[in-house]
């Protein structure tokens, strides 16, 4: 063996550090796959408040309208949103193959792209937020309120990448992990996004009723009001569930894919 | 007597009925070339794969640079460099990036890194270090690759089929880098290839696999002086088959074989300067053209026929072809 080999145990965080200092390299030259995740939700926004602003006269709406869609934008900028693509291109390329070569820990090659995905979070959340202060969105609950809704928000979309990185990494296949896309709609449309609950009716308001984004969106809407501390709990009890059953997804399909079988 | 750097055990690899690999042992030296010469299919990359950790053996034991490799793949990890059979690279990132990212993994300092990439400079195109990997030639990608194997000076190299898919120029320079590894760095390098020349300008010890099978192993030249045969190579100016062949030259004195491949006869001989005026003359009298004749000693590919009754040439021949078609 060679006398200087200089290979030394850097632990769990020196190992995340690693995977995650590449995957924030690699964000300045994906733009392609990020700026339309902040364009899509945007317009929206500007178009639903546009449209449907009126709504607020009839409904129970204890908001203004482009309150209660700020929310929905913020939702719809991150859910999906995630490395997974970049991951199935590693998988197929042999990368991730070098990565296994290395004496890295496993489970930061997963931790270490939702490093960078917190990145792009953040750097969503906050324009989207923006966009609200400017057309008049107030956050009585101040600049904590402020942090708290794009913490909810960021923490949300995290949560879910497990869902499209357990597909990548169970098939490897880009067009399965474009398609986990599709989860997308039931989750964030099928909910209170449009209408207040008590507005909901029929199977709507059934479905919105489970939907665990509902609670979510109702938990940053409350950050409108005043401090409601149990609808912020059901929203981040909402997240967390939600998060739990995707991040063991992904997990275990991490586990399956480096387990040689 | 020195100490293994790879040993391996009765190693088999299954897949479902598949036997990839099959009761594989073999010794390899610190310090050695191996070459693991086996045409397409052979199972040479799954055993690679099981010796590196990136796959479990489904039976027997290797040991790699100390380490068992189902045991401690942590350890071997470490201790192992490996460039697969396709060049792994983000072709976004730059080269130095990508060295820099590699001996991250691996716990080096910037400064062991900067130094590093000094000292495999001479591997690398160092004006085209800091392009994207997506400007690079395949012979440039190729080399990159090896580095980044390299960053974190392992004892054992892998190299599977380094040269596939190079055009002449870059596979001198890659075969003149696996030299300077092995001599300069002490570097044990177990070289898979289907190319028979590669194993027989770098391997020290050559190992035959066929069908997941390791058919026979040793030096290039005592492997090849164990075919013992002359042999000698008519280019006919028309195709011939087996029986044609055959039918022509059994008799002719000193000849033991015949063997075809399109326009091509090879005929093995224990005296092929004597037997070689013979051969021609059957030929002649035949009115079979003869393009050129020529009288060779023993190839690796003699001795993969001699063993299994089939050429690697053909083999790669035919892959060259069908990539061409594409």
């Amino acid at each position: 063996m060679n006398a200087e080999n200089p290979v030394k145990d850097r632990g769990f965080w020196g190992d995340l550090s690693a995977v995650a200092n590449r995957s924030l390299l690699q964000l300045p030259r994906d733009l392609a796959s990020i700026v339309p995740a902040l364009f899509v939700p945007v317009f929206f926004y500007v178009v639903t408040i546009g449209a449907l602003s009126g709504i607020a006269n009839f409904s129970a709406l204890e908001i203004d309208y482009k309150a209660f869609q700020l929310p929905v934008a913020i939702i719809t900028t991150v859910t999906g949103l995630s490395r997974a693509a970049a991951l199935v291109t590693d998988i197929k390329d042999g990368y991730f193959d070098r990565l296994l070569l290395t004496p890295v820990n496993r489970v930061s090659l997963l931790l270490g792209l939702m490093v960078a995905d917190l990145t792009v979070f953040l750097a969503l959340c906050i324009p989207v937020v923006g966009m609200g202060l400017i057309v008049g969105v107030a956050f009585p609950t101040g600049i904590l309120g402020v942090l708290l809704f794009i913490v909810m928000g960021t923490l949300w979309g995290l949560m879910y990448t497990g869902f499209p990185y357990g597909i990548a990494l169970r098939t490897g296949n880009p067009t399965a992990v474009n398609n986990s896309f599709l989860l997308f709609f039931p989750f964030v449309f099928l909910t209170t996004a449009w209408l207040p609950q008590e507005n909901l009716s029929g199977w709507l308001s059934a479905v919105a009723t489970w939907n665990p984004v509902s609670y979510i969106l109702e938990g940053m809407r409350s950050l409108f009001v005043d401090w409601d501390g149990v609808a912020i709990g059901k929203g981040l009890a909402a997240i967390l569930g939600v998060g739990l059953v995707a991040q063991i997804f992904a997990f275990m399909s991490l586990r399956r894919r480096v387990s040689n079988p | 007597m020195p100490p293994s750097a790879i040993a391996a055990e009765s190693l088999s690899r299954h897949f479902g009925d598949i036997k990839a690999v099959d009761e594989l042992s073999l010794e390899v030296e610190e310090g050695e070339i191996y070459g693991f010469l086996g045409p397409n299919g052979a199972g040479k990359t799954t055993a690679v794969r099981m010796l590196c950790t990136l796959l479990t053996p489904t039976s027997g034991r290797a040991v790699v640079a100390g380490f068992d490799v189902v045991k401690a793949p942590h350890q071997v990890r470490k201790r192992v460099g490996t460039a697969l059979q396709s060049t792994a690279l983000d072709e976004k990132m730059t080269g130095r990036e990508l060295l820099r990212i590699q001996g991250r993994y691996y716990g080096l300092s910037s400064t062991e890194i900067a130094n590093r990439c000094e000292e495999l400079a001479p591997i690398l195109e160092m004006d085209a270090i800091d392009r994207r990997v997506a400007t690079y030639s395949g012979g440039m990608k190729r080399r990159l690759d090896v580095a980044i194997a390299l960053i974190h000076s392992p004892s054992v190299l892998f190299l599977d089929e380094p040269t596939t898919g190079l055009d002449p120029t870059s596979r001198a320079k890659v075969w003149e880098e696996i030299r300077r590894l092995n001599k300069q760095m002490g570097v044990t390098i177990f070289l898979t290839t289907q190319y028979l020349e590669e194993a027989d300008e770098l391997a020290d010890r050559v190992a035959i696999f066929n069908s997941g099978h390791l058919v026979a192993e040793d030096d290039p030249e005592e492997l090849k002086r164990q075919v013992g045969k002359d042999m000698i190579v008519v280019h006919l100016g028309c195709d011939a088959t087996d029986s044609e062949a055959e039918a022509l030259l059994t008799g002719v004195s000193g000849v033991e074989h015949v063997e075809v491949s399109g326009s091509e006869l090879a005929v093995s001989s224990s005296q092929g300067a004597a037997t070689i005026s013979p051969v021609a003359l059957a030929l002649s009298s035949a009115n079979v053209p003869v393009v050129e004749i020529s009288l060779r000693t023993p190839t690796l590919d003699d001795v993969f026929f001699n063993l299994t009754g089939e050429r690697i040439e053909e083999d790669v021949r035919r892959e060259v072809e069908s990539e061409e078609a594409v």
